[in-house]
């Protein structure tokens, strides 16, 4: 009993320690010193509580969009596309923003609505391709992504340049009464925190108690079979997709109105493909979701400081994250290929 | 006569521009033909061309760089071959998370050498067949890197169709099972053709850092990864369709540069695009039903577009193959 305790343990180690040998060995290659650096990556997100609000800033569109790809990852399907789905929700709120007269008061909730509505559309678009165009969803999504961006630079060089000239540091600032209100002075915003609570509660009991949560997983798990069985996959993939894509808008648009207060060039930056890594990382359960994107947004706040502090490029960060998801699902292989070999020999 | 000059020079880039796209397809269709995924191209692209400028930059070899870059391509595909036959994992997970982790090792690691001037494949023109007219100066007037890459197609073209082991290898993408009861050893021929692959994948980056876009930057080689895999889908895992497919994207990547000072006010950021919006036109048109096209087009050339559209996907692509 404790001895098998002791194995489970060992097995969830492994990846963890297994990152930090590669991690010390890449800094020592870099000539840095590794325990500063990796020092400073862990911890140096919790030196000042402007800096923990700013985990919580963090963590706000990360846990939506995994939140929403926990969904399409029940069905089945690689949304690689969630990082377009965020653009568009931006670009939506950003539309409203500047071209829809409503009392100030009405501003915000319309924008939210906006941001959720232009992901949905977006996820329905990658639906289309996928279930009507017969397109593999990861290069749809994918191209989609990049037209996303190329949509976001023709808008803020062509239409929506600012008045003084455009620039890669994006349009003018939205008017006061689009900012998402914010705690103190900090960039944590009360209403998106809790948004994205409710983002996460709700995929979490939709896929474990719902009957549409079932036939997603029935999808999943063959779809020819679901299909027999009088289930509409095409339906219901589409539906998947579009719900993905309004918590991903949702997170576009907070990042528009909570973060920079305007539209810039890379809004979505990164995070669709970070809340990819986070739901592998997390084994698509639900419940372990929150803790790996505190431990993803921690890093993802430190590591900027990292390069101005050490003068090592940030993306040592992203190194840490991908690198502790491959040694999650390698140390998972192995560890499954160490069981068959035991029940074998009994 | 100047014009046509400018023309020439102008197909002369594009399919010098086309090369690394060549190298990193026939890389990518072997790895496929064999039934192994190799998500990771764009990521290991990346990686590789940043090893590639680096090694080259700090030997002062260019064949230590190519080796280099081979040798990152080699093992990033070795390791979702290894994982997903040794420990059966799912490919696309392994391969994108590989994507991912290559992409920021070469920001990371390559960040001594951005922007320096450095090495280069030098110019070789073949003498002799340089003075033939118009294919001359296409086709002779290049570096050793583009010759490689003619002869690349032309060599997995006659591997694949023409050879005793070509056939195995198509046997074990296609059905497993019979190759398996033939005594072909499916696994060991699926891990060698993943890695020759790979070591293309990587000669394609070094080809790119060192030939095309000379030296190193941030996200240098911007989605040529992704274009890649489209391409061998677009070529249906076949090397001459393959090769079409990526001097028509090379062919559309430099319409953007051309058709730049016509529309100055369009930023370059989103004629950088285009190739990818021609990407899911592509895969529109190849992957959904060619005959619903075919209705729209003269008949007479229907047998030709039915042609370049036509091509399946491996039967036992991405499936795992247990070996008794």
């Amino acid at each position: 009993m404790t001895r098998e305790r002791l194995t489970r343990l060992g097995y969830a180690l492994a990846p963890v320690l297994l990152t930090l040998v590669l991690a010390c060995a890449i800094l020592l290659l870099a000539g840095a010193n590794p325990l500063q650096a990796l020092g400073a990556l862990f911890l140096g997100a919790f030196e000042s509580g402007r800096k923990v609000a700013d985990i919580a800033a963090a963590m706000v569109p990360l846990l939506l969009c995994a939140a929403g790809m926990l969904i399409t990852f029940a069905a089945g399907l690689w949304n690689i596309g969630v990082e377009g789905q965020m653009i568009a929700g931006a670009l939506m709120t950003t539309w409203v923003v500047r071209s829809i007269d409503v009392p100030a008061a009405l501003l915000l909730p319309l924008t939210i609505l906006a941001g959720m509505l232009g992901g949905a559309l977006w996820g329905l678009l990658i639906g289309a391709l996928r279930t009507y165009g017969r397109v593999n969803e990861i290069f749809a999504g994918l191209g989609l992504n990049y037209l996303g961006a190329a949509l976001t630079n023709y808008l803020i060089f062509g239409p929506w340049k600012p008045p003084d000239g455009a620039t890669m540091s994006g349009t003018e600032p939205f008017p006061k009464a689009a900012w998402m209100p914010t705690i103190g002075s900090t960039r944590a915003s009360w209403l998106g925190i809790l948004l994205a609570i409710v983002g996460i509660v709700v995929v979490y009991f939709l896929l474990r108690d719902s009957y549409w949560g079932l036939k997603l997983k029935a999808i999943g798990l063959n779809d020819r079979s679901a299909h027999r069985l009088g289930i509409d996959t095409r339906g219901n993939m589409l539906l998947a997709f579009a719900a993905c894509g309004l918590l991903a808008g949702l997170a576009g648009s907070l990042r528009a109105t909570a973060v920079y207060h305007r539209l810039i060039p890379s809004i979505s930056g990164g995070i669709g493909y970070l809340s990819q890594l986070v739901v592998l990382l997390s084994g698509l359960r639900a419940q372990i979701v929150p803790l790996v994107v505190f431990f993803f947004s921690a890093v993802q706040v430190a590591s900027p400081r990292l390069e101005l502090r050490m003068s090592l490029d940030s993306s040592i960060g992203g190194v840490l994250q991908s690198a502790m998801v491959l040694f999650f699902l390698l140390v998972r292989g192995f560890r499954g290929r160490m069981q068959t070999a035991q029940e074998v020999v009994e | 006569m100047s014009e046509n000059s400018l023309l020439l020079d102008t197909i002369r880039s594009v399919l010098a521009a086309s090369a690394p796209l060549i190298f990193a397809g026939i890389g990518e269709t072997l790895s496929e033909r064999a039934g192994v995924i190799n998500l990771s191209l764009d990521g290991s692209i990346l990686l590789s061309a940043m090893a590639g400028f680096a090694v080259a930059y700090l030997s002062g070899s260019l064949t230590l760089g190519f080796g280099a870059a081979m040798l990152v391509g080699a093992l990033v595909a070795w390791l979702i071959a290894y994982a997903s036959i040794a420990l059966r994992l799912d490919q696309v997970a392994v391969g994108f998370v590989l994507t991912l982790l290559c992409a920021d090792l070469s920001s990371f690691v390559g960040q001594p050498f951005v922007r320096i001037p450095g090495p280069s494949v030098p110019h070789m023109p073949i003498p002799g067949l340089v003075d033939i007219p118009i294919l001359g100066p296409i086709l002779f007037d290049q570096d050793l890197v583009f010759y490689l890459s003619l002869l690349t197609v032309v060599g997995a073209w006659l591997w694949m169709n023409k050879t005793q082991a070509g056939l195995k290898l198509r046997a074990i993408g296609e059905r497993p099972e019979a190759a398996f009861a033939r005594g072909i050893n499916v696994n060991r021929l699926r891990y060698l053709y993943a890695i020759v692959g790979g070591a293309l994948v990587g000669f394609s980056g070094a080809a790119y850092s060192l030939s095309v876009k000379l030296g190193w930057s941030h996200r240098h080689t911007g989605g040529l990864g992704w274009i890649a895999l489209a391409i061998v889908i677009f070529g249906g895992w076949s090397p001459f369709r393959v090769a079409l497919g990526a001097y028509l994207f090379g062919l559309f990547k430099s319409l953007g540069s051309i058709l730049q000072p016509a529309w100055p006010q369009v930023p370059t950021q989103v004629l950088q695009a285009a190739p990818f919006a021609m990407m899911i036109v592509v895969l529109v048109l190849v992957s959904g039903d060619p005959d619903r096209l075919l209705y729209y087009v003269p008949r007479r050339v229907r047998p030709l577009l039915r042609g370049i559209l036509r091509g399946a996907p491996p039967a036992g692509l991405g499936q795992r193959f247990e070996q008794g």
